[in-house]
């Protein structure tokens, strides 16, 4: 896969994202440097997917700036985004359900192929040539995670930890810098979410930075560089796993403010 | 391609080649030559459609339009401008193809029912074009004495000369859409009509594959029309109405929209029920039709093609 990939820095300026009178990213920013693992923690309606979607263009920011290595990518629409090297996984599962396991990751290669209606029509020699090389690809991507033996399967079949993992392959396809999980182990039970830590760790041995939203306190300390955490659509505290274990605020947002007894 | 495509193929072909045979020589049946030209008229349609519907999961109800507009190119710039017919069937194409490009780029922005009606809306306005535009289409009567095709100079005058041009250009269309669904564009359409956002991510051009297998069908239905003027002679507004539209996408519905063969086994189905095995309803076969989508899509909603593997698997147990 592609380890000498140059490396990407992700600088969020100043985000601002609302939904019609809900502000559900209040002026954000933050950066994310290659080659680590960056958790983004933070109670339910924080605006951690509201996040991954406006990164990857599925809507356009109200305001700030979004930086790919210094372009500014906002508003690119999320083909663009894919193309510039920033793939993801879905919250909610959105496999290719009627379409095989296999299939599913060859679709990750659409952009790393060029066969035009003509040469798929007649099947030319070019065009047979890069299906094979399409289909070795997706099947190296879907061992590098493990899958390879649900290869002729409907995704939809596959159950929920699977299609997680056919998430990531797919995204892996796509030959990305920055890969982005949105709750990758939600639904996953122990033992699969020890997989998800040991397969996270090998994404980033490819030369992929990774940025993950997630709920798992313990996968989160274990496996993270950097966690970033929000409330309210805003950032409340940044820094190494450590610090953010003791942020008061961390543990305010989470479980609510402290009381003192002595008041009483 | 596929082994089970391949077998597919082969035995299609075969029957292709028998089905002259016997009919010719069976009085009964006679007449069935000159339906099955309209069968691999229409299936050159359903395969756009087909494709269209079933595969990248968006709706056309106005495909009778794009016949239309093939047959009326074809039909007017030869007995109008004298122009070869060969030459007029690739204008027919290229106006076509320019009409769907035009047509789809902002309707495909819509999705389910309101690119339906979108669509429906289209295929009304160009069927209002054909009647009243009468300098050029003749208005309601149409018109008539629109010569033959000829190939090399053989001119094609018998029916069985046209069901040979006609089924030859259906498997050619079909080997090409099997290629295609196939491939990394097949994969393209199946992925966006799964899930647009995921297609998206993934860096598919979602809205211009929704345009280019829009036009690719508009052209196979335009093809479809310029061989109709030329077989039939004859063209009137009423061979392409919202009805025609209707029928194809029951045609493609019955059969099975999520397979191509599905399309081809619903047009021989429904053509041959309209044209021949229905006329004991007379007027009611509208209710037949009724019936027989009803029964289809509470029962089969994968189509009939559906029963095929489930079939030949009975077929091997016993």
């Amino acid at each position: 896969m592609n380890t000498e990939s140059s490396p990407l820095f992700l600088h969020v300026e100043n985000l601002q994202k609302s939904f019609g009178g809900v502000q559900a990213l209040k002026g954000l920013s933050f950066k994310v440097s290659p080659g680590i693992i960056k958790a983004i923690i933070g109670p339910n309606g924080a605006g951690k997917t509201t996040l991954f979607n406006v990164i990857t263009g599925v809507f356009p920011p109200n305001g700030g700036a979004i930086a790919l290595n210094g372009m500014s990518i906002e508003g690119c629409k999320a083909r663009e985004i894919a193309r510039l090297g920033v793939s993801r996984t879905f919250q909610n599962v959105e496999v290719f359900g009627r379409m095989t396991v296999l299939e599913n990751v060859m679709v990750g290669r659409h952009i790393q192929s060029r066969a035009g209606i003509i040469s798929t029509g007649l099947r030319l020699v070019g065009m047979r040539r890069e299906e094979r090389q399409i289909r070795e690809s997706a099947m190296q991507h879907l061992a590098f995670v493990g899958l390879e033996n649900r290869a002729t399967e409907l995704a939809a079949n596959l159950p929920l930890g699977e299609q997680k993992l056919l998430e990531v392959a797919r995204a892996l396809a796509t030959d990305p810098k920055i890969l982005l999980l949105d709750e990758p182990a939600g639904g996953l039970n122990t033992r699969e979410t020890e997989g998800l830590a040991a397969l996270i760790h090998r994404i980033l041995e490819q030369g992929i930075t990774v940025v993950l939203v997630e709920h798992d306190m313990n996968l989160v300390m274990d496996i993270s560089d950097e966690i970033m955490v929000m409330n309210f659509g805003e950032k409340i505290a940044e820094g190494k796993p450590k610090q953010i274990k003791n942020d008061p605020l961390v543990i305010e947002a989470y479980l609510g403010e402290e009381v003192d007894y002595s008041d009483l | 391609m596929q082994s089970s495509n391949r077998k597919a193929l082969l035995g299609l072909t075969l029957f292709l080649i028998l089905f002259p045979v016997v009919a010719m020589n069976v009085s009964a049946i006679g007449h069935y030559l000159d339906i099955m030209i309209f069968v691999g008229i229409y299936c050159l349609i359903n395969m756009g459609l087909s494709l269209l519907m079933g595969y990248a999961g968006q709706i056309s109800l106005g495909h009778a339009a794009f016949f239309g507009l093939g047959a009326y190119t074809s039909g007017i710039l030869c007995t109008k401008f004298s122009m070869s017919p060969w030459l007029a069937m690739v204008a027919g194409v290229g106006i076509t193809a320019l009409v769907a490009y035009i047509v789809g780029v902002p309707s495909l922005k819509l999705k389910g029912h309101y690119l339906a009606m979108a669509t429906l809306g289209f295929g009304v306005i160009v069927h209002i074009f054909f009647n009243e535009e009468v300098s050029l289409t003749g208005g309601p009567s149409g018109f008539s004495d629109i010569p033959g095709l000829s190939i090399l100079g053989f001119s094609l005058n018998s029916d069985l000369s046209y069901y040979i041009l006609v089924w030859f250009l259906v498997l050619l269309t079909l080997i090409f859409s099997l290629n295609v669904i196939h491939s990394r564009i097949g994969r393209a359409l199946r992925s966006l009509h799964d899930s647009e956002l995921a297609a998206d991510a993934m860096g598919v051009e979602t809205s211009r594959y929704k345009v280019m297998i829009f036009v690719l069908s508009a052209v196979y239905a335009s093809v479809a029309g310029s061989l109709y003027t030329h077989y039939v002679g004859f063209l009137s507004p009423s061979s392409f109405d919202f009805f025609l539209s209707i029928k194809l996408v029951m045609m493609v519905v019955v059969g099975g929209m999520h397979n191509i063969w599905g399309a081809l086994l619903g047009t021989w189905l429904l053509t041959f029920l309209g044209n021949e095995w229905l006329h004991v309803f007379h007027d009611f076969d509208i209710l037949v039709y009724g019936a027989i989508l009803l029964a289809v899509v509470m029962f089969l909603p994968d189509g009939l093609v559906h029963l095929v593997p489930r079939m030949s698997r009975v077929w091997k147990r016993g």
